[in-house]
C-alpha cells in the first residue's frame, strides 16, 4: 500500500451533549451515561460516556481513511472508561494485508487513547482493497 | 445476577429498515463528515450502526433480558459486526433475530467474579441472505465498579 495513514482524530473535550446525543442516535438510553444520581448510585462519581461512542469515532477514522463500502468486519473491547471533560485521539495502523475469498484484505488495528495516555478502546477491523489492489 | 439459564435463548424474528436519515443522524453522533454517509443518494451505514436495531426490536425479540444482567454493575466488554460484503444501505429491509450464544464467568485481575454474557445477532436479506452479524459481549461484576483513575 502506498497511502499514508491519516493523521489521528482528536475530539473533545467531550461534552455531556456529545454524550446525550450519541444515545438518541443509537437508542442505547441507560441513565448511567446521563443521569447523575443514577451514576453515583451505581458507584461513579458523574455519569461516564458510552463505549460504543469511542467506538464510532475509531470506525470513524477507519472508514475516512480506508472506505465506507469496504469495510468487513469491525470489532471493538472496551479498557478504561470515559468521561465528560475527556479529550480523546483515535488513530490505528495496518497490521495485515492477504487474500481471502478471492478479495484483497488489510486488517489494520485501531486504538482510541485518553489525554492521560490510558487506552480507552482497543478495535480491530478489516477492509477489502479495490480491484487493483489499491487502498482507497 | 446472571442467568445461565439463558443461553441457547433466541428473541422472535423481526424486521429493520436501513434509513437515509438515521445514518445521517449517526454520522453526526459519530463526528463523521464522510460523503458515503452524508451525501450518497443510497449511503450504507456505519460500522456500528446496526447498534440501532434496537429501535426495531421489541421485548419479544430482545433475548437479552433473559441474561437478566444488573444495570448497575453490567458494562458493554466487547463489540464486534462483521459484514458480508459493503455495509447495508439505505432503504433495505432486514430481517434479524438475536440469540443468547454464552455465559461464562472469569476471575477478576482486582478480585471478585466476572460473568460475560454473549448475544449474537443475525441480518438476513428479504430473500434470506446472512448479509450481516453482530456480536455484543456484556460483563457483570460481583462489586461495585472502581473509581476512575
Amino acid at each position: 500500500m502506498t497511502e499514508s495513514v491519516p493523521p489521528p482524530l482528536v475530539i473533545g473535550p467531550i461534552t455531556m451533549t456529545d454524550v446525550v446525543r450519541y444515545q438518541g442516535a443509537s437508542g442505547d438510553m441507560n441513565p448511567i451515561h446521563h443521569d447523575d444520581a443514577f451514576a453515583r448510585r451505581a458507584g461513579f462519581p458523574s455519569p461516564l460516556a458510552l463505549g460504543m461512542m469511542q467506538a464510532g469515532m475509531l470506525a470513524t477514522w477507519a472508514t475516512d481513511w480506508l472506505g465506507a463500502e469496504r469495510i468487513r468486519s469491525f470489532r471493538v473491547r472496551f479498557i478504561e472508561q470515559v468521561w465528560p471533560g475527556d479529550v480523546l485521539t483515535s488513530s490505528g495502523a495496518v497490521a495485515r494485508q492477504y487474500e481471502e475469498d478471492c478479495e484483497r484484505r488489510v486488517d489494520v488495528e485501531l486504538v482510541c487513547r485518553r489525554q492521560t495516555g490510558g487506552v480507552a478502546v482497543l478495535g480491530w477491523a478489516t477492509f477489502c482493497a479495490d480491484e487493483r489492489g489499491a487502498l482507497s | 445476577m446472571v442467568d445461565h439459564a439463558a443461553v441457547g435463548k433466541s428473541g422472535d424474528w423481526f424486521e429493520m429498515e436501513i434509513e437515509k436519515g438515521k445514518i445521517h443522524e449517526f454520522a453526526k453522533a459519530t463526528w463523521s463528515t464522510n460523503p458515503s454517509y452524508l451525501t450518497d443518494p443510497s449511503p450504507v451505514c456505519e460500522p456500528t450502526f446496526l447498534t440501532t436495531m434496537i429501535f426495531w426490536q421489541g421485548p419479544s425479540s430482545n433475548p437479552w433480558d433473559e441474561v437478566a444482567m444488573d444495570q448497575e454493575r453490567g458494562l458493554h466488554a466487547e463489540q464486534e459486526f462483521t459484514f458480508f460484503g459493503a455495509p447495508p444501505r439505505a432503504g433495505t429491509r432486514l430481517k434479524v433475530r438475536s440469540t443468547i450464544t454464552d455465559v461464562f464467568e472469569k476471575e477478576g485481575k482486582r478480585g471478585g467474579t466476572l460473568t460475560f454474557a454473549v448475544m449474537v445477532t443475525d441480518f438476513l436479506s428479504q430473500d434470506g441472505v446472512l448479509v450481516a452479524q453482530s456480536k455484543l459481549t456484556g460483563v457483570e461484576t460481583s462489586r461495585p465498579p472502581e473509581e476512575p483513575s
